[in-house]
């Protein structure tokens, strides 16, 4: 009985996903509702349920694609990779008000490229701080507190070492993680509220998956704003990482 | 049609991606450049062009408006398969980093935000233009 529903299950990935997504989503309600009286909005709690069973797959498996790795759960990989993530998060384009958007076309702008820079010289200066004062590696790991993409292209650019590397995809993952989980938190303070608000988080706080869970945990309405502008980042980080902030980084460290 | 809506999603998430792969070839970038962003704003265009002519019935939009609404749950399996593990390993310099630059940019985040001058007669300018959505609300 037990091995045929487990069949079913495994050659049907992707419809499992949405019935196992179906059921956090429906726990993560019925925790939002009873336990904090609709305080913590539902979806906040069904990504913190998500990440942690991310981390639980991940050491039962020991891969790097946690709930993804385990063989029953593999659909999961494929609902919430980044084919589906995409396809989503253009379909929010739907709704978004075209004026809105381009009354902070300029700010988000400005927001991006400040959210490429300010991350990679705090990254770049903590580098340097624990003794990774290369400019090779300070890059790497500056480029990382960029987005988890940006750091590893930028360091097989430039040529780090692969400890260097690691250290810069987790110092992305961390940061995607900490967006993900702080940003329903931290809205209010961050005056998160309108349009181009979420345009300038969108900019500032960078990494997709950060910022599309994030604004999703805050406020749906947002997100198509925060998206339009996040899905820069990667682009402009990977154009400046190994470039512009390796050669200015190289100019101050020698 | 219900498909005609999901197919123009298809379509502009196809043709954005292949500008986004174009432009980060012509910059010299191993990656894409903005696909994601330049299929958003594909979208848009043919959504206003198609409102304007008068071409987009209630069940092309809820092609699109469905995977609008799938969003969320899309999200929720994004997060089930993050790296927690590596993330948690990563040791002193990785948390450091990542924590400071989040700080740094949510400092500056709220400061842009709080020199917004919001307009009285549209406090909340984001509306929820997905059917979908708003019912879940």
């Amino acid at each position: 009985m037990l091995d045929i529903l487990e069949k079913a299950a495994l050659h049907n990935g992707l419809v499992t996903a949405f019935a196992v997504v179906g059921l956090i989503v429906l726990l993560a309600g019925q925790i939002s509702k009873h336990l904090t009286f609709g305080r913590v909005h539902g979806s906040a709690i069904a990504i913190v349920i998500g990440l942690a069973l991310a981390y639980w797959g991940g050491t039962q498996t020991g891969g790097h694609k946690g709930l993804a790795d385990m063989s029953l759960f593999g659909g999961i990989g494929l609902m919430g990779g980044a084919m589906l993530r995409d396809f989503a998060i253009v379909a929010t384009a739907f709704e978004v008000q075209p004026l809105e958007a381009r009354k902070a076309g300029l700010i988000g702008v400005v927001a991006l490229l400040l959210g490429t820079v300010l991350p990679f010289i705090v990254g770049a200066a903590i580098a340097w701080g624990f003794g990774y004062s290369d400019a090779v590696s300070m890059t790497t790991i500056g480029a990382g507190a960029v987005t988890y993409i940006v750091g590893p292209v930028t360091g097989a650019a430039i040529g780090a070492s692969p400890d260097v590397m690691a250290l810069s995809i987790a110092t992305g993952l961390v940061k995607a993680i900490l967006v993900m989980v702080g940003t329903p938190v931290a809205a209010r303070f961050l005056r998160l509220k309108t349009p181009r608000s979420a345009m300038v988080f969108g900019g500032l706080a960078g990494t997709v998956s950060g910022v599309s869970a994030g604004l999703a945990a805050t406020d749906r309405k947002l997100v198509p704003y925060g998206a339009l502008v996040a899905t820069f980042h990667t682009g402009l980080g990977c154009l400046l990482g190994p470039s512009l902030l390796f050669f200015a980084t190289k100019a101050l460290v020698g | 049609m219900i498909i005609y809506g999901t197919a123009l999603l298809a379509a502009c998430h196809l043709l954005g991606i292949f500008i986004g792969d174009l432009l980060g070839q012509l910059l010299g970038v191993k990656t894409n450049v903005g696909g994601v962003g330049i299929a958003m704003l594909l979208l848009m265009a043919a959504r206003l062009y198609m409102l304007q002519n008068n071409k987009l019935p209630k069940l092309t939009e809820l092609g699109v408006e469905y995977w609008g609404a799938m969003y969320i749950p899309v999200v929720v399996a994004m997060a089930a398969q993050q790296d927690m593990v590596s993330a948690l390993r990563g040791g002193p310099v990785a948390l450091l980093s990542a924590v400071a630059a989040v700080a740094v940019c949510a400092m500056v985040i709220a400061l842009i935000n709080r020199a917004e001058v919001l307009s009285p007669q549209a406090p909340d300018a984001a509306q929820l233009n997905n059917p979908l959505v708003a019912a879940e609300e």
